[in-house]
């Protein structure tokens, strides 16, 4: 296993108690937001857009249903998982650096850092796409705000220092040679 | 002289991502069979290999096209189209494994520069030179089961650049002629440009294990938590009487970083790392250290200390059969 920063279990039990719906409003606008902006992932995912992924993100308080056609991303109790047909275990810091491409989907799995079962293809189409995509959460969450992107992507950067997370899409280096 | 690196890309971000990290060429395929990398959600349509090529020829990076599949008898013209595509897209070679196929790219694009895939198995002096004075094959890409004493006695009776594998996956059987995937799931790289396909892959905790199926067939049992490969039967653990072990190879990847000086002593052109399936991640890590490997070779320098074990399956490399004695 990698070391990896874990959210704080002190912060997982304080949400533990919030209203789900919220969330998963807020997650389904972030969703079609994603797939409006980057079409090149449903085309990716071809037929596995109609497989339901949960994620298992095992540090968080809530599992993450992804149903990529319809657009929806939604919260659940961990004491009552939604149906799936497939599901993808490991901590958010293992999500976040595979979806920003700072860490390989493969390695993480080989080193026991994700855990995958049911539908293996959905999975795989699933981090195809999404490694295509090249995604910035920060920049796409800023958008969604209506702030300029560039503090808001500054402001990930000092917190990825602080925090060990990976939030912003790895920065082309240039051409080494 | 610098050998070539020919560097993986089964999305056009892992193409950029393979292009900033230092490769000379680039290898990918069209998202149909035609090529040995047929997963779900990889390769490129039309419109993304031309916007790649033009990507990569600006900066000064190749792009080779992999058709490297065997066309279905009567579905011949999919193989077809795919080889006029790719020519016209500006590639700068094909990489061919079917004689058929490799018969129609030289007789209906004569101008274009053909490679000899891996899926070909020609392993010997006699096989390349037929490839190279029948189709006017430019370059072999080698099986990974030669030393590199043989590597070096083929390139003295051949006229033709060879490229070998020094990363990534590790496939141990006769490539293009295994049939173990189809006898698990129906498909093969072969016909279908699958081993192993993801659609018949399951895995599932039982016990406190993770255990890894293929088409039904049990091929991994390993602890939770502990490294798990991807079950290829030609890296599966068996039990035949009373005992349990890796019939052809142990689940470990491939890294010949330090034999890439006696692959250029044996006369290799061009080196080239596995993984279309892999993240840019991955491609940019591995690119990068292997770019500063044979830069170091060339100039005469130590080879730099790599660190890419973390990306490989099982967690564990081996020179493979570069420095190996087979059982």
């Amino acid at each position: 296993m990698t070391a990896m920063p874990r959210l704080p279990r002190a912060l997982a039990l304080a949400a533990r108690p919030l209203p789900l719906t919220p969330l998963s409003l807020a997650l389904t606008a972030l969703t079609r937001r994603l797939t409006a902006r980057h079409p090149g992932i449903l085309r990716r995912l071809g037929p596995h857009a109609r497989a339901r992924v949960l994620m298992d993100v095992t540090d968080a308080p809530v599992l993450l249903l992804l149903h990529p056609e319809e657009g929806r991303m939604t919260a659940h109790r961990r004491s009552r998982p939604p149906a799936h047909d497939a599901r993808i275990t490991g901590l958010l810091a293992a999500f976040l650096a595979m979806l920003h491409g700072a860490a390989d989907g493969d390695a993480l799995f080989f080193s026991g850092d994700l855990a995958i079962e049911g539908d293996t293809g959905a999975v795989l189409a699933l981090r195809n796409a999404l490694d295509d995509a090249e995604l910035d959460l920060s920049a796409e969450l800023a958008a969604i705000g209506g702030c300029p992107a560039a503090p808001l992507v500054r402001f990930a950067g000092l917190a990825e220092r602080l925090t060990g997370y990976r939030l912003r899409r790895v920065a082309e280096e240039g051409r080494a040679w | 002289m610098v050998m070539e690196l020919v560097c993986p890309a089964g999305t056009p971000a892992a193409l950029r991502a393979a292009v900033e990290a230092g490769a000379h060429a680039v290898y990918c395929g069209f998202a149909d069979e035609t090529n040995a990398r047929n997963f779900p959600g990889l390769n490129f349509s039309r419109e993304e290999m031309a916007e790649g090529i033009a990507h990569a020829h600006v900066r000064g990076v190749k792009v080779l096209v992999a058709i490297n599949t065997f066309p279905r008898a009567g579905d011949e013209a999919i193989w077809h189209r795919a080889v006029a595509d790719a020519s016209h897209a500006g590639a700068d070679a094909l990489i061919l494994a079917d004689p058929g196929l490799l018969a129609h790219a030289a007789d209906r694009h004569p101008g274009q520069r053909l490679h000899l895939s891996v899926q070909a198995a020609a392993a010997n002096p006699d096989a390349i030179n037929l490839y190279a004075e029948a189709f006017g094959v430019r370059r072999v890409v080698l099986p990974r089961v030669l030393t590199v004493e043989e590597i070096a006695a083929i390139n003295r009776e051949i006229d033709v650049e060879t490229e070998v594998f020094v990363f990534g996956g590790l496939c141990v059987m006769a490539e293009g002629r295994c049939s173990l995937s189809s006898y698990a799931t129906g498909q093969s790289p072969n016909m279908n440009g699958v081993c192993s396909p993801a659609s018949h892959v399951a895995y599932s905790g039982e016990a406190g294990e993770t255990v890894a199926r293929l088409g039904g067939f049990t091929i991994h049992r390993t602890p939770k938590g502990q490294p798990a490969p991807y079950p290829t039967l030609c890296k599966g653990c068996f039990t035949s009487g009373e005992q349990t072990g890796h019939i052809f190879e142990d689940p470990v990847s491939l890294d010949a970083t330090r034999v890439i000086p006696a692959l250029a002593r044996a006369g290799v052109s061009a080196l080239k790392i596995e993984g279309r399936q892999r993240s840019r991640a991955y491609v940019a890590e591995v690119v990068r250290n292997f770019r500063a490997a044979v830069e170091a070779v060339a100039a005469g320098r130590p080879l730099p200390e790599a660190a890419l074990l973390g990306l490989t399956e099982g967690q564990a490399a081996t020179t493979g059969a570069y420095a190996k004695t087979w059982r």
